[in-house]
């Protein structure tokens, strides 16, 4: 495994949770994004996601180097599911240890969030009668580099 | 040439995952303009273009050799 990756099998957690503990670790957090049947009262029969791999694995590391700058002292890795995936299936992994929980929780969260704005990915629903891309429409920046700062 | 690549809702508007563009120079403002020529509906304004995986902004520019990505609204997680 790579700490930061797109993977098109099912995601291991355990795989992740070990990676990041370590005889310092007081606490282990893993967040799993997973596939859910209903939205906003329509039902998902199935979800296809793609990626821009080489980008995509860049920009997570890049959230890793950001979450260790924030929390001195954690340990990260993150995975994304790409393809079919189905009901309950992991989507996307986040596993962070750090000596204390107050850390390990804040970076896991700060993770999700910045995946959600900067990382190539992309999700299509399918649903009984229909399909649809899916995306916050964000206006282009007009000044920094980086999507949301 | 410059490589570019579609992914997403354009990959499938244009039918490809990929093409060159026989130009050795571009912005990527007349990037996301020629796209938006060549396949009505690419909606430019509310795509990113990534030059050598790296977010670019619209008067940067593009070399032949180059290879950008087309980034429509991620929805990872």
């Amino acid at each position: 495994m790579k700490p930061f990756e797109i993977v098109e099998e099912p995601i291991d957690i355990q795989k992740y949770a070990d990676y990041v503990l370590h005889a310092s670790a007081g606490a282990v957090t893993i967040f799993t994004g997973n596939v859910r049947e209903w939205t906003h009262g329509v039902r998902t029969l199935y979800l296809s996601y793609e990626a821009y791999v080489p980008m995509a694995e860049k920009k997570m590391a890049e959230i890793g180097a950001e979450m260790e700058e924030k929390w001195p002292g954690i340990k990260v890795a993150i995975v994304h599911r790409i393809g079919e995936l189905h009901i309950s299936d992991i989507a996307v992994l986040i596993a962070v240890s750090s000596p204390h929980r107050e850390a390990a929780y804040a970076a896991n969260e700060y993770a999700i969030e910045r995946i959600k704005e900067v990382v190539p990915i992309w999700k299509k629903e399918i649903w009984e009668d229909g399909e649809e891309w899916i995306g916050a429409q964000k206006k282009y920046p007009t000044k920094g580099r980086k999507l949301n700062d | 040439m410059i490589k570019v690549h579609y992914f997403a809702r354009l990959r499938e508007l244009t039918g490809k995952s990929e093409e060159f563009i026989d130009k050795d120079y571009m912005t990527v403002q007349q990037l996301l303009d020629w796209a938006e020529e060549k396949y009505p509906g690419f909606g430019k304004d509310m795509i990113h273009v990534a030059i050598n995986e790296e977010y670019a902004l619209k008067d940067d520019t593009i070399q032949t050799g180059d290879v950008c990505a087309f980034i429509p609204p991620v929805s990872g997680g």
